[in-house]
């Protein structure tokens, strides 16, 4: 396996503190794993030696420089911090439900003192990815790896070789887990850039259902880097639901490459906020491989100062009778830069196929730019696919019938910006989520160019 | 209560009301009438303070202060209210929210005490009911999906809670059928007060039939080319707005 390590993509600077760190994680003790483990990591390490670093004339980064990111020599984070900051930290974010069952990693390595699992039903596993590593190997092997490609994703694969802890959700045949599995990541860079690769594994056998809850937020001193990948398999007939937040604070730059697959007749919706990060992008992929198929993705970001949030999804239909719905609203103010990409690419088999996607984008400042670009792709011909794309500002006529009711124009203008946004949050089934971000979306608008 | 004098209005450098005087007082109903294109909407929107409108020249009175001077909202809280001809649809906002939001700045502006959320769903209840309007109605985003003729009642029903002293219901009657028709006809008559006045633009006679107006005026090519008594519709139902035209010897088709 050392061989891999002359390629010659090795020698740019920008990955001489990874491939330092690489080989520190290989000698240390606490990274022990299985040899499927290890080969998977190698596997990953040998990618990233091999590709370049994105830039802006790849078709897939057009509109995102990760130059800010490739400059920066983030270090492995290895050290558990203090934790004074993340315990004051965590309280409030439990969305007034501290009996979820929760997981808590602080620069990426999970956290039994502030974990709570409890009153799991029979056989549901939500636990450390690394101890299920060692504990349930045999739940794990068959997934891990298996969904996050590594050919076209230079983060995925750096992901993959430092792919150490995380999250594992299990939930059995037939098993339905109430509450919501709460994964929290907070990233606390006290002495130098630092980076995380937390690893996410869903696995939804046939039948089952439950929520999962990604919730990724920063406090930190310093730049560092969050490199997230997800995998979510749901079985036949299985139901999840996924809410991924990203809360990275000023400091944070985040990576996240989530690769969903579903089989026969299952349901995946998913929510993504971006509300924070200097740079955000995210990476959704669904796959419905499977005929009877629901999917829904449904996303809101927020970019203002001089963020960066770019949202590339992709949903691929193989199979007969599939539905897929997406809905992405963002809300672009200051000097922020938000793109979108969706793709849909509905495959030969899959006739019968009825996909809606729709991308709308509200501008509040005469300097925030915004890239949209949906994109269908259809080689089957009895199928029902419509797509679209807006950018725009507040509707004169909405503001005049709003002060005609006798609200101010900055309210008017507030009310028109919380149901532009709220219109998607109205899409959200957990009660709890869709009240705190609801009240999050409103102490924003408080915030922005539009109550001024 | 107003007072139009000489109002002169153009948009887009077309002059559409060409000196138009009209008094109106409190506890008076008067009904605008008019062929398309006569400047009906025009008036209304020019009371409500629409941005695209020029004033060329003119004044208007409203309770004695300059309305033409003051701001959308400034003229909504002194209790102006126009029932708009074709209501705006504002999604993810419910109808129960917005009503709030617009009932509280009035309140403040008044000095009164804001409703909270569990009061003002009472008052807005109370209302829905004595309007005749299926609650469902309030927690739909405002005007989203709605049809046309639950657009037009839900202005009304919007007039019934904000409780205007001067309404001006554009064309609120126009397309509606005979049942949406009477709630209209009936929230307009329920708010009849004799500290109130309502301007009612209309095309059509029809509406009178439920509410009795004091005076009807004929509005062709931006004038006023005739004022009356309730007959007056009556009439104009009976021999059209060609009687009008041909008897002021206003051009057709102007």
């Amino acid at each position: 396996m050392t061989t891999t390590l002359v390629s010659p993509n090795l020698t740019v600077p920008e990955k001489a503190h990874y491939i330092a760190d690489f080989e520190l994680f290989n000698k240390n003790g606490a990274t022990v794993a299985p040899a499927w483990v290890r080969q998977l990591r190698q596997k990953g390490f040998a990618r990233f030696a091999e590709m370049n670093f994105p830039t802006m004339k790849d078709e897939e980064w057009k509109y995102t420089s990760v130059a800010p990111i490739v400059k920066v020599p983030f270090r492995l984070a290895v050290e558990y911090p203090s934790g004074v900051l993340a315990k004051t930290e965590i309280e409030g974010r439990f969305f007034g439900q501290p009996g979820w069952p929760r997981l808590v990693f602080v620069n990426g390595i999970f956290s039994r003192e502030l974990s709570s699992i409890s009153g799991l039903p029979k056989g549901v596993l939500v636990k450390s990815l690394g101890e299920a590593l060692k504990e349930n190997p045999e739940l794990v092997e068959p997934y891990l790896g298996k969904y996050a490609r590594l050919d076209d994703s230079i983060f995925a694969a750096l992901g993959t070789a430092f792919l150490q802890d995380g999250a594992f959700v299990y939930l059995p045949t037939g098993v339905v887990l109430e509450k919501p599995a709460h994964l929290l990541f907070v990233s606390t860079a006290e002495k130098e850039a630092t980076v995380v690769h937390p690893r996410i594994l869903v696995v939804a056998e046939a039948g089952s259902r439950g929520t999962v809850i990604e919730n990724h937020f920063g406090k930190s001193g310093q730049p560092y880097f969050s490199n997230v990948v997800t995998e979510i398999v749901v079985g036949e007939e299985a139901s999840v639901e996924h809410y991924k937040l990203q809360r990275e604070d000023e400091n944070g730059f985040h990576i996240a490459t989530t690769e969903v697959f579903q089989k026969r007749a299952s349901r995946y919706a998913g929510f993504t906020l971006d509300a924070g990060a200097q740079l955000g992008r995210n990476t959704h992929r669904v796959v419905l491989d499977g005929p009877e198929v629901d999917c829904r993705l449904n996303g809101l970001y927020f970019a203002a100062g001089k963020q960066h949030i770019d949202n590339h999804t992709a949903i691929e239909h193989r199979f007969p009778n599939g539905k897929s719905f997406e809905v992405y609203k963002g809300i672009v103010d200051g000097r922020a830069r938000a793109v979108y990409n969706g793709k849909v690419f509905v495959r030969q088999a899959a006739q019968k196929t009825d996909s809606k996607q729709t991308n709308k984008n509200l501008i509040l400042s005469d300097l925030a730019t915004v890239d949209t670009k949906p994109q269908l792709e259809i080689f089957a011909d009895d199928v029902k696919c419509t797509h679209g794309a807006t950018v725009g500002q507040l509707d004169e006529s909405a503001i005049f019938y709003l002060t005609a009711r006798g609200i101010s124009r900055p309210n008017a203008a507030r009310l028109l910006t919380f149901g532009f946004a709220n219109d998607v949050l109205n899409h959200i089934e957990l009660e709890p989520m869709r009240v705190e971000l609801e009240a999050e979306l409103l102490a924003r608008l408080e915030a922005s160019s539009v109550a001024k | 209560m107003l007072e139009i004098k000489n109002l002169r209005v153009a948009v887009g450098g077309k002059e559409i009301l060409k000196g138009i005087n009209l008094s109106v007082n409190a506890g008076e109903v008067h009904a605008v009438m008019g062929p398309n294109g006569s400047g009906k909407s025009t008036l209304a929107q020019v009371l409500a303070g629409h941005p695209t409108f020029q004033v060329i020249e003119g004044e208007v009175t409203y309770e004695g202060r300059n309305l033409l001077e003051m701001m959308p909202e400034d003229r909504a809280k002194e209790g102006v209210f126009m029932a708009f001809q074709y209501p705006v649809e504002i999604p993810g906002v419910s109808n129960a929210y917005f009503l709030r939001s617009a009932y509280n700045e009035i309140r403040k502006h008044r000095g009164e005490e804001e409703l909270d959320a569990m009061e003002f769903l009472k008052l807005l209840r109370q209302r829905a009911k004595l309007m005749n309007i299926d609650e469902s109605l309030l927690n739909r985003p405002v005007n989203e999906g709605f049809s046309g003729g639950e657009k037009k009642k839900n202005e009304v029903f919007q007039m019934a809670v904000l409780e205007p002293k001067l309404a001006i219901l554009d064309e609120t009657d126009s397309g509606l059928d005979i049942d949406a028709l009477k709630v209209v006809a009936e929230g307009v008559n329920q708010l009849r007060r004799p500290e109130r006045a309502t301007v009612l633009i209309t095309h059509y006679q029809r509406i009178l039939n439920y509410i009795t107006p004091d005076y009807v005026h004929v509005l062709v090519d931006g004038k006023i080319v005739r004022s009356g008594g309730k007959e007056l519709a009556l009439e104009l139902e009976e021999k059209g707005y060609d009687w009008v035209r041909e008897k002021e010897a206003v051009p057709a088709g102007a």
